[in-house]
């Protein structure tokens, strides 16, 4: 199905408001959206979301014979899918220029970075290697694919843990998780992508484009970089012509947000290990709520048994005989079962509105306490009980107080500042103002009074100069006369 | 089955919930009833199944409908949609209203268009118009004239303002003759709204800044309780936002 088209309207309406500095949903030119990490039940399993982007990676591995030319080293495989439920214009089972342009970047970002150890993953030289294999799964598309993708298969592969294998001679025995713990892949180093979005020839730059803002923008470059400051892959696309210093202004944007995206990750992977050391639901368990229909098992309620057979009895002797009459039954239409009529559904529906209520009042709890207060962490964990457990959002609105300066983060400071600043300024001008006032009031009486007095003297004088004056005047006057008659 | 409706308003109801005809007890002594089942109630031989999730609303004296949130938008006769112009070829203009099918319009369903006087449409410009032909089979189609040629209000619009998308059910609320959602933002600010059935909104305000709120303030509306919009609105007023 084809995708829906971009108005006129839309398009001029963006780009006026980027170059007022203005974005769809009100971030700063220099902001990501929400990042939220989660993981599933399973190793290697690991969900994105940012902002309306949701992203799926999960690794698996498989042991394999390797290439000729590379006896001792594992491989790495890359898959991107696009599946139709991202985005209507996505098409299954055809490749097109997106698909291969996510994946090229993502092969470019994670393996020709080297940043997992491939000869750790040899079991016997030349005959036995494992290969990792990363499926990325895009859920939802709204921009910015490429960044989601990179955290996603990232996150996943830091967390996923191959079986362990033993060799005994000939002999390869790959253990299961209950007899050997599975061990982690050595990763070197993170590399992220951050992307760039480039409008009106280069002229205005946006970080983590959204979906509109990907359909008008001139042109994207994709940095990908470790939280070393280490480039891993660097890509323009849209054939835009950027000036050196917009690449490394760039460059340096990248560093900063690489460095809070890896500690995100880094803090959602702790965050994980306590949950599972603790043996408490994780991942996607603990998001399915409990007492379904589903649910075979019930706990066993303790229930006052003394006497029960004394009373039974006594009932059953005191009524009287059921009367022979039969309400008249409900007939559902043919074909129709109906389970427990009359009873209350019990789908899980009040339940989950409580939840979300209370989700929606977190966040907005949260939102206050950044806005009122203007401080708060950057990784908000929130130790409830509820889904949010061992997710991190990366809160951009928080970011004006931590430790590593942005240049928002100055500016908003510095705003701050002025703000203050220019309220004392004021405060002080004003009394500057009024003392001012007073002196000028005091000194325009004693200038009038001057000027008065000054005048009369002056008038006075001025006569008298006047008067010497043209004494003099004339003496000159006639002084010059003479000597040009002697001349 | 009426009492079965009756039962059931309000309450929410999934695709496959089933409501069966009862038997009157002494067929004689009532009339048989008549229901009138709207969006997202079918009829199935003697019973009626829900074809679609949401709240079973009814309205008197006996139209029922489901009150759904979705955001994919079927074509009904007679409604008006906000719509994209995506081609332009020999004397009709291909539009996209976010069905599954583009509509077509014609050049000459235009107040005062005839063969030599064409009315001025590009690709990408926005039209709001009214759906004369929507039927499962066809292709839908336009026309921006009512009955009497006149344009009423249709046409083509939109320079300046900006379009998104929400969901079928928040548009019916913005319709709704006495809609709380529409007195309160515009108590805000003046602004210009198109409103279209199949979901798209088109707002326009005297700056960017103000269109972006109004845009961004309808948007997070959906799932919010008549208090926290009226908290969010009085925030807003405030300039707190």
């Amino acid at each position: 199905m084809k995708d829906t088209p971009l108005s006129n309207c839309e398009r001029d309406f963006l780009l006026n408001a980027i170059g007022e500095k203005r974005r769809l949903d009100g971030r700063q030119t220099y902001d990501y959206r929400n990042i939220k990490i989660s993981f599933g039940t399973d190793y290697g399993c690991c969900f994105v979301d940012l902002g309306k982007t949701k992203v799926m990676a999960q690794v698996s591995c498989e042991l394999i014979t390797p290439k000729e030319n590379r006896p001792n080293d594992g491989i790495m495989f890359f898959n991107i899918e696009l599946s139709p439920m991202a985005s209507p214009a996505f098409e299954t089972g055809r490749q097109s220029e997106l698909l291969v342009k996510l994946n090229r970047q993502l092969e470019r970002c994670l393996r020709n970075s080297k940043c997992i150890d491939v000869e750790s993953l040899c079991v016997v030289s030349g005959e036995k290697v494992w290969q990792i294999r990363v499926d990325v799964h895009l859920l939802n598309h709204d921009g910015n694919l490429m960044d989601a993708a990179s955290i996603a298969a990232i996150a996943a592969l830091s967390h996923c843990r191959r079986p362990d294998v033993g060799i005994l001679g000939e002999d390869v025995t790959v253990y299961s998780p209950e007899e050997r713990d599975p061990i982690p892949l050595s990763i070197y180093h993170m590399p992220i992508s951050v992307s760039f979005a480039f409008f009106q020839q280069g002229t205005y730059l946006l970080v983590d484009p959204c979906d509109r803002e990907e359909r008008v923008m001139d042109g994207l470059l994709m940095i990908a970089m470790n939280k070393h400051r280490e480039i891993c892959s660097i890509q323009s696309s849209g054939g835009i012509m950027l000036l050196k210093d917009q690449v490394l202004r760039c460059s340096k944007i990248a560093s900063v947000k690489v460095s809070e995206i890896t500690e995100l990750i880094n803090k959602a992977l702790e965050n994980d290990k306590k949950v599972r050391k603790a043996g408490g639901r994780c991942g996607f368990a603990q998001s399915m709520p409990q007492e379904r229909i589903t649910a075979l098992k019930a706990d066993v309620s303790p229930v006052e048994m003394a006497g029960i057979k004394e009373n039974a009895n006594e009932i059953v002797q005191r009524a009287e005989a059921p009367s022979q009459s039969v309400p008249s039954p409900v007939l559902p239409a043919p074909g129709t079962g109906q389970v427990g009529e009359g009873l209350q559904t019990s789908w899980g529906l009040e339940e989950k509105e409580e939840e979300e209520e209370e989700e929606e009042e977190e966040e907005e709890d949260v939102q206050h306490v950044v806005e009122e207060q203007g401080r708060g962490d950057v990784v908000l964990i929130s130790d409830s009980d509820s889904e949010e457990e061992e997710v991190v959002i990366l809160n951009q609105e928080a970011l004006p107080t931590k430790g590593t300066l942005s240049k928002q983060q100055r500016a908003a400071d510095s705003k701050q500042q002025r703000a203050a600043d220019s309220k004392q300024q004021r405060a002080a001008d004003s009394k500057q103002q009024r003392a001012a006032d007073s002196k000028q009031q005091r000194a325009a009486d004693s200038k009038q009074q001057r000027a008065a007095d000054s005048k009369q003297q002056r008038a006075a004088d001025s006569k008298q100069q006047r008067a010497a004056d043209s004494k003099q005047q004339r003496a000159a006057d006639s002084k010059p006369q003479q000597k040009n008659k002697k001349q | 089955m009426l009492n079965s409706f009756k039962d059931k308003i309000g309450d929410v109801l999934l695709p496959g919930d089933v409501f069966s005809v009862q038997m009157p007890e002494s067929i004689t002594d009532s009339k048989p009833e008549k229901i009138v089942c709207g969006p997202g109630l079918r009829r199935n031989g003697d019973e009626v199944l829900v074809c679609k999730s949401g709240v079973l609303r009814h309205k008197p004296p006996n139209l029922y409908w489901i009150d759904s949130q979705q955001r994919r938008y079927i074509p009904v006769k007679g409604e008006s949609v906000i719509g994209i112009v995506t081609a332009k070829s020999g004397d009709i203009f291909k539009v996209d209203i976010g069905a599954s099918e583009q509509a077509s319009l014609s050049y000459l369903a235009f107040e005062g268009a005839t063969k030599r006087n064409r009315p001025n449409v590009q690709v990408g410009d926005l039209v709001y118009s009214q759906l004369i032909i929507a039927n499962k089979d066809m292709e839908p189609e336009l026309a921006c004239i009512d009955s009497c040629g006149r344009a009423n209000g249709m046409g083509v619009f939109g320079a300046g303002g900006l379009l998104f998308k929400v969901s079928l059910g928040l548009v019916r609320r913005l319709l709704a003759p006495q809609s709380e959602i529409t007195v309160d933002l515009g108590k805000l600010f003046p602004f210009e709204m198109v409103v279209g059935l199949n979901g798209r909104v088109w707002v326009k305000a005297r700056t960017a800044q103000q269109t972006l709120i109004v845009a961004n303030m309808l948007e997070s509306c959906e799932n919010m309780t008549a208090q926290q919009r009226q908290v969010l609105f009085r925030r807003v007023a405030d300039g707190s936002i």
